[in-house]
C-alpha cells in the first residue's frame, strides 16, 4: 500500500507552477495588466526570434536569396524583381526588413543575455568573495568596483572593445565580434551585482546557519555557494532583468556607433545605423521598423523588470 | 569639513592614478608601439634603437612614472593614425564638447527642476501625470534614437535646423565658439536637446520624489501650522532641502555627460572629443584612446571634488 492512498493524505501537493500562481508574487502578476502585457510581448519576441528561420520569407543574410531588383520596395508592396510581397519593405539590396529585424533582434537578444550572464557570474563571485572573506581582498574588489561604477557603461564597453581589437589578429575580428561584444558589455556592468551581493553577504554571514555550516567543517567555498548564495540571489535576479534591457540598448548603441556587430551579421543597432543613411532620401521604413523593434524590446523587458522589483520588494507589499 | 574635502581630494587622485595605470598598460601591452611608429622598412637596428629611445627597456614602474609625468604636462605621444601630437587633437576638439556638455547640463537642470517641482506640487494633475509618463518613455529610449527622431522632425520634415556639424565658429586664441554666429547657434539646438533629454528626465524624477518626501516632513507641517503661505513653504522651505541630493546627482552626472556626448556627437557629426574617441576605437589608435580616458578621469575627479565642495556650501549642517 502506497503512502499517497492513505486516508488523511488525500490532498495531493500542488505542483510548482500552481504554487507560484497562488503566491503573493503570482497574485501581484495576475492583477497587473502592465506586467502581463510586458511578459506576453517579451515571450512572443523571444519565440519569434528563436524560430525566425521558420516564420520569415527569406534568410536575409544569404546573398543567394536576395534580388537586387527588389531594392527599396515600400512596405506592403510586391518587389519588382522577385514579385515577393514585402510586408515591412525592403532595403537597398532587396533584403526583406521583416526578416532582417527578426534575425537582428535575435543577435541583439543573444548578446544581451550572454553579457548579462557574464556580468552576473563575475559580479556575484566577486561580491561573495568580498563579503565573505573580507580584509584586503574585499578592499581591493570594492575599490575596483567603485572606479568602474564611476565611469559610464558605454565608455567602459568602448574601451574594452578597442583593447580587444588591438589584441586580436585582424583576420579574426569578424568571427570574434560576438564574444568581444559580450565581454565588453559584461565587463561594464558587473560592479552593481558585486555591490549588492557583498552587502547581503555581510548580513547573511553573521547568521547562525552559516556558523553551523562552518562548525560541521565545511570550507569557505562550499559555504558560499551552497548556503550563502541562495539567500542573496533574490535582488540579483531583479537587477539582472533590468540590466537585460540596458544590455540590449548598450549593444544597439555600440553597433550604431560602428564599433559593434558588422553589417554581415547585424544586430538591431547595425540595422539602425544602416537605415540612418536613408533618412534624407525618403526610404523611412529601413530606419523606422528596426528602431521600433528596439524600443518595444527594451520597453517590455524594462516594464517587466520594474514590476518584478516592486513585487519582490517587501516594503511595498 | 576640511577633513571631508581632503578625503574627497585623495579619492580623486586615487581614481586618476588607477585610470593612469590602465591607460599606461594599454600603451605598453596592446599592439606594438615600436612597430606602429617605425614603419615597414625599418631594420632590426632601427627598431632596437627606437625601443631604447622610447625607454621601453626600463623597468615597468619607471616607465609608469615617466608616463604620468608626461601626461601631467599634457604630453600623450603621437596619434598612430593621424601622425599628430594627441594633445593638439584634444585641444582642437575640446571647445566643441565643452560647449555642448555645459549647455545641455544647464538646459536639463533648469527645465528638469522646474518640471519636477511642478509635478510634485500638482501631483494628481493631468499635465503632471502626462509629464511623468513621457519621462518614463524618455528613460527607455536610447540617446541615438532621440537624436535621429529630432533630426527627422526638425531637419528633414520642417527644415528649420541643420542636422550635422557646428556651423560657423569664431576663434578666440585656441578656443572656438559657435555661440556668436547664427548658424552656430542653430547647429547647437538639436545636439543640446538630445544630450540634455536623458538628464532632464532623471533630474525631474529625482526632484519630484525628493520634493514629495520633504513635503511630508514635520518641519513643513509645522510651517503650515504657523500659517506660512503654501507657495513660500514650497519654494523657501521644501525646495531648498530638495536641492541637496539633486546637486550631488547633477554634479556626478556632469562627468558622465562628457562620455554620453560620445553618442550625441556621432549622431550629429559634432567635431568633439567623443567622436574622436569613437574613431580611435575603430582604428585602435591607442594614444588617443588613452588620452581620452585620462581626460574623462580628470574631469570626473574634478567634478566629484567640486560637488562635495558645493554640498558643504548648500547644507549648513556639514559646516560644523
Amino acid at each position: 500500500m502506497s503512502i499517497a492512498s492513505q486516508p488523511g493524505n488525500a490532498e495531493a501537493p500542488k505542483g510548482l507552477l500552481a504554487r507560484a500562481w497562488d503566491s503573493d508574487v503570482g497574485y501581484s502578476f495576475r492583477t497587473s495588466p502592465v506586467a502581463i502585457a510586458a511578459a506576453v510581448v517579451t515571450i512572443v519576441i523571444i519565440l519569434a526570434t528563436t524560430f525566425a528561420g521558420f516564420i520569415t520569407p527569406q534568410n536575409p543574410f544569404d546573398a543567394a536569396t536576395l534580388n537586387l531588383m527588389d531594392g527599396f520596395t515600400p512596405p506592403g508592396e510586391a518587389g519588382a524583381g522577385s514579385g515577393m510581397k514585402f510586408s515591412l519593405g525592403a532595403d537597398s539590396q532587396g533584403r526583406d526588413m521583416y526578416s532582417a529585424i527578426l534575425y537582428g533582434s535575435r543577435v541583439s537578444l543573444l548578446i544581451g543575455t550572454a553579457s548579462v550572464i557574464f556580468s552576473l557570474l563575475l559580479g556575484v563571485t566577486l561580491g561573495l568573495v568580498a563579503g565573505y572573506i573580507g580584509g584586503q581582498i574585499e578592499a581591493l574588489i570594492m575599490r575596483i568596483a567603485d572606479i568602474q561604477l564611476s565611469f559610464p557603461a558605454i565608455l567602459v564597453a568602448l574601451l574594452v572593445f578597442g583593447i580587444a581589437r588591438g589584441l586580436i589578429h585582424p583576420s579574426l575580428h569578424e568571427q570574434m565580434t560576438f564574444i568581444v561584444m559580450t565581454v565588453a558589455i559584461g565587463l561594464s556592468n558587473w560592479a552593481q551585482y558585486a555591490r549588492t551581493v557583498r552587502a547581503s553577504t555581510l548580513v547573511e554571514k553573521r547568521k547562525e546557519y552559516v556558523d553551523a555550516a562552518r562548525v560541521i567543517g565545511l570550507r569557505a567555498f562550499p559555504v558560499m555557494i551552497k548556503h550563502v548564495l541562495p539567500n542573496v540571489a533574490g535582488p540579483v535576479l531583479v537587477i539582472a532583468t533590468i540590466n537585460l534591457a540596458l544590455a540590449v540598448l548598450e549593444e544597439a548603441t555600440l553597433s550604431f556607433l560602428g564599433v559593434g556587430m558588422p553589417p554581415t551579421q547585424p544586430s538591431l543597432g547595425t540595422l539602425i545605423r544602416v537605415g540612418q543613411q536613408f533618412l534624407f532620401s525618403g526610404e523611412w521604413w529601413i530606419l523606422l521598423f528596426p528602431s521600433a523593434a528596439l524600443v518595444i524590446i527594451a520597453l517590455s523587458i524594462n516594464l517587466f523588470g520594474d514590476w518584478l522589483r516592486d513585487a519582490l520588494n517587501p516594503r511595498l507589499r | 569639513m576640511i577633513a571631508h574635502l581632503i578625503r574627497s581630494l585623495l579619492q580623486g587622485i586615487l581614481v586618476i592614478l588607477a585610470v593612469g595605470l590602465i591607460a599606461f598598460s594599454m600603451f605598453r601591452f596592446v599592439g606594438d608601439p615600436v612597430a606602429s611608429l617605425a614603419g615597414q622598412e625599418s631594420t632590426d637596428a632601427d627598431r632596437a634603437e627606437l625601443t631604447e629611445r622610447l625607454g621601453l627597456n626600463d623597468p615597468f614602474p619607471i616607465q609608469f612614472v615617466r608616463f604620468l609625468a608626461k601626461a601631467a604636462q599634457g604630453d600623450f605621444g603621437i596619434s598612430y593614425r593621424q601622425a599628430r601630437p594627441v594633445a593638439d587633437l584634444l585641444a582642437e576638439r575640446l571647445p566643441a564638447t565643452v560647449e555642448l556638455a555645459v549647455l545641455s547640463a544647464l538646459f536639463a537642470f533648469i527645465i528638469g527642476v522646474g518640471l519636477g517641482v511642478y509635478a510634485a506640487i500638482n501631483r494628481r494633475g493631468l499635465v503632471a501625470n502626462a509629464v511623468m509618463v513621457l519621462s518614463l518613455v524618455g528613460v527607455s529610449l536610447p540617446t541615438f534614437l532621440i537624436g535621429i527622431g529630432l533630426i527627422y522632425l526638425f531637419a528633414v520634415e520642417l527644415r528649420w535646423l541643420p542636422s550635422f556639424g557646428r556651423g560657423d565658429v569664431l576663434r578666440f586664441g585656441w578656443w572656438t565658439t559657435g555661440l556668436l554666429t547664427e548658424t552656430g547657434r542653430k547647429s547647437l539646438v538639436l545636439p543640446v536637446l538630445t544630450l540634455g533629454f536623458f538628464q532632464l528626465t532623471l533630474i525631474m524624477r529625482l526632484v519630484r520624489a525628493e520634493m514629495l518626501e520633504t513635503m511630508r516632513t514635520d518641519y513643513v507641517r509645522f510651517a503650515r501650522a504657523r500659517g506660512i503661505p503654501e507657495r513660500r513653504i514650497q519654494f523657501r522651505h521644501a525646495l531648498r532641502n530638495t536641492m541637496v541630493p539633486v546637486v550631488t546627482i547633477v554634479g556626478l552626472q556632469l562627468g558622465s555627460v562628457i562620455a554620453f556626448a560620445i553618442v550625441t556627437e556621432t549622431v550629429f557629426q559634432w567635431p568633439g572629443l567623443g567622436a574622436l574617441f569613437v574613431n580611435a576605437v575603430q582604428f585602435v589608435d591607442i594614444p588617443v584612446m588613452a588620452a581620452y580616458l585620462m581626460f574623462v578621469a580628470f574631469v570626473f575627479a574634478t567634478m566629484n571634488f567640486l560637488t562635495d565642495f558645493v554640498y558643504v556650501l548648500i547644507d549648513p549642517r556639514l559646516k560644523a
